[in-house]
């Protein structure tokens, strides 16, 4: 089946299968390695990524289900070599360790801050649910989405 | 993990698929319990139909004494309406304990009912509701009572060719309280006992209680023994715990590595009265 989908800004139109799933069609067909492959089982969130705005588990997903959707991907955030303030305060706050799961936290922080500026603690929790990082503990990720909420706010 | 082959169509209108549901094809909602099974190859459909794109099907609306939400309306949309918050808050705050995130953006409420997992959360808000659900097949509609849907693990009154429309709640009155309360598991986030609690009072005496269980047994239930040891108290601490001890009467309580039964029928007994308690709270 033939698709066209928009990432990060750009036009890609594919024939895929329809079994292909999104995270393969991304990082196999179109060449994002950003986004990576935790778990394949729905539950680690390093796959995700943005359709149309909302954040979603890419492996839990067919590219044909994105057919006409925007994607942003964790590529799609620096723009004219500037980083996103989400990346910005990850780096600051020290969010990432071995960086594996990166990525998809990025996404889903962003998500949290985009629905809501001003989140508390357990809100951001309650945001990152999805998303498993084996290194950092997790304070240094809420950390991270604190500041870049508070960046947004000066 | 890679699915079976199979056939996709994304129809342009609910007429469309229906025709293609009658022969036999599979309904896509947002995926989140039929992508991983057909991972899994525990599901082969050979044609899915994506119902996520069809207007027709993705509403929240009031109308008279009720809502009605259209199937593929997501948690995320069912959790942020302002008309469920406001007119049916038990659904919406039931609808933010589902998965994670992720999953409430692409979960729909048809899905979820007609997938009827076991430990899903929202039959235990829709069994307190007494809610109805829209039944589709290309040439009839019939509207069912959640009772009479929810038929087993992973069955309900659904039949070849049929897609659920919508699920109608009714508007609360003012005063009623709710309350969702649940125990997730901790890797997926599925309910091991989630209780929806229902309470309205009228000259300080509990005139209507109702109770949903999910999690507990083979499909979600109201505790009819429990709402009915509420009825004319006036919500003591003893007539709460007496009224939660008979929550899993006469249940066959479901065990799985998660929960042994013995600590399922104690767990469901602590949410239940936790969530009498917050339901009464809130009512006036
Ligand atoms: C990581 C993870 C965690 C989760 N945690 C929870 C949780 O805590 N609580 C919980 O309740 N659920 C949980 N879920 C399940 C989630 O709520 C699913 O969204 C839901 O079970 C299925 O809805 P869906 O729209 O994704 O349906 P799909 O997966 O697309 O479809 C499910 C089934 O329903 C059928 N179907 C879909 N729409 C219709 C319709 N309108 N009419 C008739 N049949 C239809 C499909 O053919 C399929 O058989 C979780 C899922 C994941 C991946
Ligand atoms: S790889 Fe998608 S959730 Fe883990
Ligand atoms: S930084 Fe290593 S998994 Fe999160």
């Amino acid at each position: 089946m033939n698709i066209t989908t928009h990432i990060n800004g750009k036009s890609y139109s594919h024939d895929v299968e329809p079994r292909l799933l999104l995270i393969h069609y991304l990082r196999e067909v179109v060449g994002l390695t950003g986004p990576h492959i935790g778990c394949e089982t729905s539950l680690c969130g390093a796959c995700t990524v943005e359709l149309n705005g909302k954040a979603v588990k890419s492996c839990t997903m067919f590219a044909v289900q994105a057919d006409g959707a925007n994607v942003v991907t964790i590529e799609g955030l620096a723009s004219n070599g500037k980083l996103h303030a989400m990346q910005e305060a990850f780096w600051n706050e020290h969010g990432a360790q071995c960086g594996f799961c990166t990525p998809g936290m990025i996404m889903a922080s962003k998500q949290i801050i985009d629905r809501n500026p001003n989140p508390t603690e357990e809100e951001i929790r309650h945001g990152l649910e999805g998303n498993i990082c084996r290194c950092t503990g997790y304070q240094h990720i809420v950390n991270a989405v604190k500041a870049a909420a508070k960046a947004a706010g000066v | 993990m890679i699915p079976q082959a199979f056939d996709y169509t994304a129809p342009k209108s609910l007429d469309e698929a229906l025709g293609l549901l009658a022969k036999g094809a599979k309904p896509l909602a947002g995926g989140m319990s039929l992508i991983p099974m057909m991972k899994l190859r525990l599901a082969a459909p050979d044609h899915l139909v994506d119902l996520r794109r069809l207007k027709d099907l993705n509403y929240i609306r009031e109308q008279g004494a009720a809502v009605h939400i259209g199937a593929t309306a997501t948690h995320y949309d069912v959790e942020n309406s302002a008309v469920v918050r406001g007119k049916c808050p038990l659904l919406a705050e039931t609808a933010a304990h589902i998965g994670d995130v992720q999953v409430r953006n692409m979960g729909t409420i048809g899905g979820s009912i007609a997938h009827n997992d076991p430990s899903a959360d929202y039959p235990a808000a829709l069994q307190a509701l007494e809610a109805k659900v829209v039944l589709k097949g290309a040439k009839s509609e019939r509207t069912v009572s959640v009772a009479d849907f929810f038929v087993d693990t992973f069955t309900t009154a659904l039949e070849p060719g049929e897609i659920i429309r919508e699920v109608i709640v009714p508007v609360e009155d003012s005063g009623t309280g709710t309350s969702y309360q649940k125990v997730a598991q901790p890797a997926s986030g599925f309910a091991i006992v989630g209780i929806a609690v229902r309470v309205r009072k009228s000259g300080g005496k509990i005139g209507m209680a109702r109770i949903g269980v999910t999690g507990l047994a083979n499909r979600s239930y109201r505790a009819a023994a429990a709402e009915k040891a509420l009825e004319g108290k006036a919500g003591s601490a003893t007539e709460i715990q007496n009224a939660a001890s008979l929550v899993a009467e006469r249940v066959d309580v479901n065990s799985d590595l998660h929960a042994s039964a013995d600590y399922r029928r104690h767990l469901a007994v602590v949410y239940a009265a936790r969530a009498l308690m917050a339901a009464l709270a809130r009512s006036a």
